[in-house]
């Protein structure tokens, strides 16, 4: 039985009126692809933000390897070990691939040490087998495919246990989106627990463990891809059915609230 | 370290690498190469107008000139560099001057606190743009807008009724300004330093970047640009010490430009500059602190736009209601811009100021050796500035169409 990274119960979050997630449990192992499921609007990225530091829950638990934590800033988030790859990738245009993986944590001492940092860039670009001619060059002149790798390849610099991919591969093409999913594969390999955001079903079979579906806020059913049909799960999407039986198995619903 | 596979060092294993200058230059790359062609006509042409434009008294004058408002410069090159700009830079320095004129003769301040009272109003001027700049989201060109109107109002009120105040020429910033020249020995050694320095670094890179692993390229290479850097700095010192020599203003002017280079490239604080730069929203997530940024940057404009107001009232001896009016505020804007710094932000660097100010000053002194009136030099120096904006703008949509935005 693989680690459990992350272990969510009952999380919710209201904005004003909107009860954005009610009761969200989710779980998290090492060395699995997490697919997190939900028509627009169902709290996807409201549970991506809470766990990426950006938003406090206001009620329910997290558990990073079985330890009881708030995740109080972005800064917070990474310091654990929880990286997240937003859908518009954040990089600097400007700068080239050495420094956009190091960005914020640039190795120095009184100077920079740019040799060390682009042979380390190197070292992490080969490992997921990335297709980048040089590291020398400004982002703004790679392709779709290779900008996301180098958003997928910053977010592995402090080694974190849990990469959070915000629909990786919304605007990338057929070969690119291969080459993105198959990075993903290489994530899983290595140890690491991925949560994937996603609309895309057909990415999310090829690559996905297990899938957890959100709907209107609340947990819609956890599945076993390779296990499920894909119209089983299209129909926890829209809410033709509910699957509420896989989900509420280890816990009651509880709010112990964590304090801000 | 080197694999079996490939014996090459592990950043030039990918066969697509195109080398050149050309493929940078076509994919909208341009450098610092349109300034320097743009010197070196304007070289041609005045000289050819006028025999004593090259001259050693009037390139000695020359580089005495550009200390003040180059100084100026390289703090508009840190704003621009995030994207920002100061508008109020030119009234800074006048009330620098005033600072130093009131300092010096109504309150009988020593030389020492009157300059760090100038230079501290700079810094402080700076960290309120950048306070309001953060906390409001104010545009910085109307906070600087206000604040160009707000220190220009100080300014006269310091200098009062008759509006204008003499430093005395014996005091030490008259004579820095005025009187100081680099020894001529050791402007010799000076020049043979810099050169090794050069060098030094170059070939203490080519040794890590080797112990890492990473391609060097030929050391021969440092090597003949360092023995070409010596002839050139040996032969530009000899020609100045014809006349009076190299100029300590001037000195002043580019070891800032080079210290500043050093920090924006070399640095963890230089680096978060060019990504505020490059992307506000990436910085932050990237964890940067932000405001930290915006204020360093504007806090550094403001005191280096009061130390380039301090050498300009010494250099006139006068603090007046006229100091750093008129083209002031213009030109070191124009400098950092033809200098090759985008005003869109993210690129550029500390040399775009001492270049650009070399162009606008040699234009300047050409059209004043032309005894042609202000007026003419200001239409001229707008036309300049104008073409530096169209390439700064073509190069932006070259890389754009490049895949370089
Ligand atoms: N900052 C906010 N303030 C107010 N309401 C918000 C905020 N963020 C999200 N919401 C609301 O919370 C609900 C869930 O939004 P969320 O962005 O998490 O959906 P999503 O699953 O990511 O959808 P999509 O697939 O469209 O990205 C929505 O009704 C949204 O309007
Ligand atoms: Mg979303």
């Amino acid at each position: 039985m693989a680690e459990n990274l992350l272990r969510l119960r009952g999380v919710s979050k209201t904005f004003g009126p909107v009860r954005a997630l009610d009761n969200v449990s989710l779980d998290l192992n090492a060395g699995e692809v997490l697919a997190l499921l939900g028509d627009n609007g169902a709290g996807k990225s409201t549970l991506v933000k809470i766990l990426a530091g950006v938003h406090a829950p206001d009620a329910g638990s997290i558990m990073f390897r079985n330890v009881p934590v708030t995740i109080a800033s972005p800064a917070a988030a990474r310091a654990l070990g929880i990286a997240t790859v937003y859908q518009d990738l954040a990089l600097c245009d400007n700068l080239d691939v050495v420094a956009n993986l190091f960005l914020g944590r640039e190795q120095a001492r009184v100077l920079l040490s740019e040799e060390a940092m682009e042979r380390q860039a190197w070292t992490l670009l080969r490992q997921l087998s990335a297709k980048i001619p040089s590291v020398r060059i400004p982002v703004a002149s790679l392709s779709g495919g290779q900008r996301q790798t180098v958003a997928i390849a910053r977010s592995l610099v402090g080694e974190p246990a849990v990469v959070i991919l915000d629909e990786p591969t919304a605007a990338l093409g057929v070969a690119q989106t291969a080459e993105v999913l198959g990075l993903i594969r290489r994530l899983r390999d290595r140890g690491h627990g991925v949560l994937l955001i996603t609309h895309n079903m057909s990415d999310m079979q090829q690559v996905a463990d297990r899938a957890v579906v959100l709907r209107l806020g609340r947990n819609n059913g956890v599945f076993d891809v390779a296990r499920t049909t894909h119209e089983q799960i299209v129909a926890a999407i829209t809410g033709a059915t509910t699957e509420p039986a896989t989900v509420r198995t280890a816990t009651a619903p509880r709010a112990t609230a964590t304090e801000e | 370290m080197i694999q079996d596979a490939a014996t090459a060092p592990i950043d030039l294993r990918d066969e697509r690498l195109v080398r050149g200058l050309l493929a940078r230059l076509r994919g909208g790359d341009t450098g610092q190469l349109p300034v320097v062609a743009g010197l070196l006509i304007i070289c041609v042409i005045f000289q050819s107008l006028n025999g004593s434009f090259l001259s050693s008294a009037n390139l000695v004058n020359l580089a005495t000139e550009c200390a003040a408002v180059g100084i100026i410069s390289l703090g508009i090159v840190l704003v621009l560099l995030v994207g920002e700009i100061d508008l109020s830079v030119g009234s800074m320095s006048g009330l620098a001057s005033a600072i130093l004129g009131v300092g010096l003769t109504r309150y009988g301040w020593p030389l020492p606190v009157t300059l760090l009272v100038a230079l501290a109003a700079g810094a402080v001027v700076g960290v309120v743009y950048g306070a309001i700049f953060v906390r409001f989201g104010v545009p910085s060109f109307v906070i600087t807008l206000a604040g160009l109107l707000a220190l220009l109002g100080m300014q006269l009120q310091l200098l009062g009724a008759n509006g204008s105040i003499n430093i005395p020429f014996s005091s030490g910033i008259v004579r820095f300004t005025q009187q100081s020249f680099v020894v001529r020995p050791l402007s010799y050694v000076l020049m043979a330093v810099v050169a090794g320095a050069y060098l030094v670094a170059q070939l203490a890179r080519i040794r890590r970047r080797r112990t890492h692993g990473l391609s060097t390229g030929s050391p021969l290479v440092p090597v003949a640009k360092a023995g070409a850097l010596l002839v050139a700095l040996q032969a530009g010192c000899w020609y100045l010490n014809q006349d009076r020599g190299v100029s300590a203003p001037f000195v002043l002017l580019v070891g800032l430009v080079v210290a500043l280079h050093i920090a924006l490239t070399r640095t963890r604080w230089g680096r978060s500059v060019y990504a505020v730069g490059g992307s506000v929203e990436a910085a932050r997530r990237a964890g940067i602190r932000v405001d930290r940024v915006y204020l360093s940057v504007f806090l550094l404009c403001g005191l280096l736009a009061a130390l380039g107001g301090l050498l300009s009232a010494g250099r006139l001896a006068t603090a007046s209601i006229s100091s750093g009016v008129g083209d002031t505020n213009l030109n070191a804007i124009a400098a950092a811009v033809i200098g090759g710094t985008s005003l869109f932000g993210g690129r550029g660097g500390a040399y775009s100021a001492l270049l650009g100010i070399v162009v606008i000053q040699s234009i300047s002194s050409g059209l004043t050796l032309l005894n042609l009136a202000s007026s003419t030099r200001f239409m001229i120096t707008g036309g300049v500035l104008m073409v530096a904006v169209i390439v700064d703008s073509l190069s932006r949509r070259s890389r754009a169409a490049h895949g370089r935005a």
